[in-house]
């Protein structure tokens, strides 16, 4: 090899290739230690939950008894809760999403706000609770019920809705809006014909997500008050009601092993139902996104 | 084509003046443009062309910095007296990238007219059908109507979204660069198809290729610097121009 040469020799070269492969390494270790922990959690839930996993497990109340313990009151508990915060999160989110993206003026106030709903997003959902609390359950008096509680759910997942609609709406180039207006379309045809087609997979895969996200939420839930233990069909909003991952909760804080179990295949369902709900938001982006 | 003084104008430009924020980008503007001709306006990179041509249908002022000083008369009509959805209802505007809707070939060209209200489905299929035919595209997909409109090639993207405009019956089109993204070929179909349109419709056509403009138009208005160096028409400007830039870009000196 020459002097002053930019050629490196070779010592260099086998150093750099073995950088190369030790960087490969740890990120793989890194993947692999992510994919153990998920397996381990699978297996430790399912060999504990599978036995009492059957249809009188989905269709029984719950009970002291762990053999007779069900999440029939739970999952319609859920199923309540989510009639409520799908249109009322999906309303306002998209009602905001379009009025900052299509209306609102381009200056510092909108900046603030924008700001501040991508903070809120990450919020804890305690604070949530608490203004769930304050607001619904005492100032408007919903009571502890499943009004409220829905209110407060929607109010948790709004600013990730907003975002991911915002984000869903930006990517529409200029040059669809330019074509509408040169047509003499006016702005709210251009939303209803070309923003709203082209938005509506991201918006639904940003909803499925957080929703998936309020499935499985407790803590904001157990600040307005939901209950751990109901033996009836809640018949209207302003009945009281519990929800999958509060029933769990509950299980699990029990002394006895069989309730361990029993936690554990309630974990069962609440993980089927945010896998369906997670694999829909996948379907749904990639057979309808748009490529421009 | 001198009898064009004879003509009845479609616009009649009176000192534009025109502002992005602080900067000025048309100056005293002040032309009249007759109809059923094919006017070109050339001239170098941010000269002011595709901004002028979008003042005409007040597309400019989806751009919110941008102000506006003196008189555009659409057939003695005040654009800022009327309403943008009726002007651009008669002055329709092809883009310089192909830009067509993510929906099927029949849904973009009955765009324009489902906007404007349009729900029988017979007048709808007469409308697409005369529009395609318009921009010598009905042969080509007439039997696949119903296929998104991004699966055909980009020539053909941009005579659909020329068939798009025809749809709603203009009597001026406004093309800003329609064929700088295209193959030459493509580029070909296009200028032809705009021989055919002159006869019935004004034209305007932003372009940056010189040759196109001599090749397509009846008049050229040369654009520098935001002003009108010159406008006359096509063939006695590029064989006898009258300002030394005019000559100096027609030649290839700059731009």
């Amino acid at each position: 090899m020459k002097n002053n040469s930019v050629t490196p020799d070779e010592k260099q070269i086998d150093r750099r290739i073995i950088k190369n492969k030790l960087a490969k390494g740890v990120f793989f270790l890194g993947t692999l230690f992510g994919i153990i922990v998920l397996a381990a959690l699978l297996i430790r839930i399912f060999t504990q939950g599978i036995a009492y996993l059957d249809f009188g497990f989905l269709s029984n109340f719950a009970s002291r008894r762990p053999e007779d313990a069900g999440i029939r009151a739970a999952i319609l508990g859920t199923i309540w809760i989510m009639s409520i915060t799908i249109p009322v999160s999906l309303i306002l989110g998209v009602s905001t999403s379009i009025y900052l993206e299509e209306y609102a003026p381009r200056n510092k106030f909108t900046r603030f706000i924008e700001l501040n709903l991508a903070n809120l997003a990450g919020v804890p959902s305690v604070v949530f609770g608490l203004l769930g609390l304050t607001v619904f359950v005492r100032l408007l008096e919903m009571g502890r019920s499943i009004l409220a509680g829905g209110f407060t759910m929607s109010l948790l997942i709004l600013p990730v809705i907003v975002v991911a609609s915002k984000e869903a709406i930006r990517a529409i180039p200029q040059e669809q809006y330019d074509a509408a207006y040169a047509m003499g379309a006016t702005k709210w045809q251009i939303i209803r014909t070309v923003v709203l087609p082209a938005a509506t997979p991201g918006i639904l895969t940003g909803a499925i997500l957080s929703l998936s996200r309020g499935v499985g939420e407790t803590a904001s839930l157990l600040m307005i008050g939901a209950m751990t233990f109901i033996a009836y069909t809640p018949a209207s909003v302003l009945d009281g009601f519990t929800v999958l991952p509060i029933q769990i909760f509950s299980w699990a804080s029990r002394p006895q092993a069989e309730f361990q179990a029993v936690a554990a295949a309630g974990s069962i369902v609440l993980l089927v139902i945010l896998i369906v709900m997670n694999t829909l938001a996948i379907i749904i982006r990639n057979n309808y996104s748009k490529r421009y | 084509m001198n009898n064009s003084e004879n003509k009845s104008l479609v616009y009649s430009i009176k000192d534009l003046n025109l502002w992005y924020g602080d900067t000025k980008a048309l100056k005293n503007i002040s032309i009249d443009i007759p109809e059923k001709e094919v006017i070109a306006i050339i001239g170098p990179s941010g000269c002011g062309k595709s901004t002028f041509i979008k003042t005409l249908n007040r597309m400019v002022e989806l751009v919110p910095s941008v102000k506006t000083e003196g008189s555009i008369h659409y057939k003695k009509l005040d654009i800022k007296k009327a309403k943008v959805e009726s002007l651009r209802t008669e002055v329709g505007m092809v883009f310089q990238k192909p830009n067509p809707f993510p929906k099927s070939i029949y849904d973009n060209i009955a765009y324009g007219p489902r906007i404007h209200g349009i729900k029988d489905k017979k007048t709808l299929d007469e409308v697409v059908e005369r529009s395609l035919r318009g921009a010598a595209l009905w042969e080509e997909v007439k039997d696949r109507l119903d296929e998104n409109a991004f699966g055909l090639s980009g020539g053909q993207q941009q005579r659909v979204c020329i068939a798009r405009a025809l749809a709603v019956e203009p009597d001026v089109i406004l093309m800003d660069e329609p064929t700088s993204a295209l193959d030459p070929l493509s580029t070909a179909k296009i200028e032809d198809l705009i021989h055919e349109l002159r006869k019935n419709y004004s034209i305007i056509i932003v372009t940056h290729n010189m040759q196109q403009a001599a090749r397509i138009s009846d008049k050229t208005a040369f654009f520098l610097n935001g002003e009108v160096i010159e406008f006359d028409a096509t063939e006695r400007m590029y064989s006898n121009p009258k300002d030394k830039r005019t000559d100096d870009y027609i030649s290839g000196k700059f731009g």
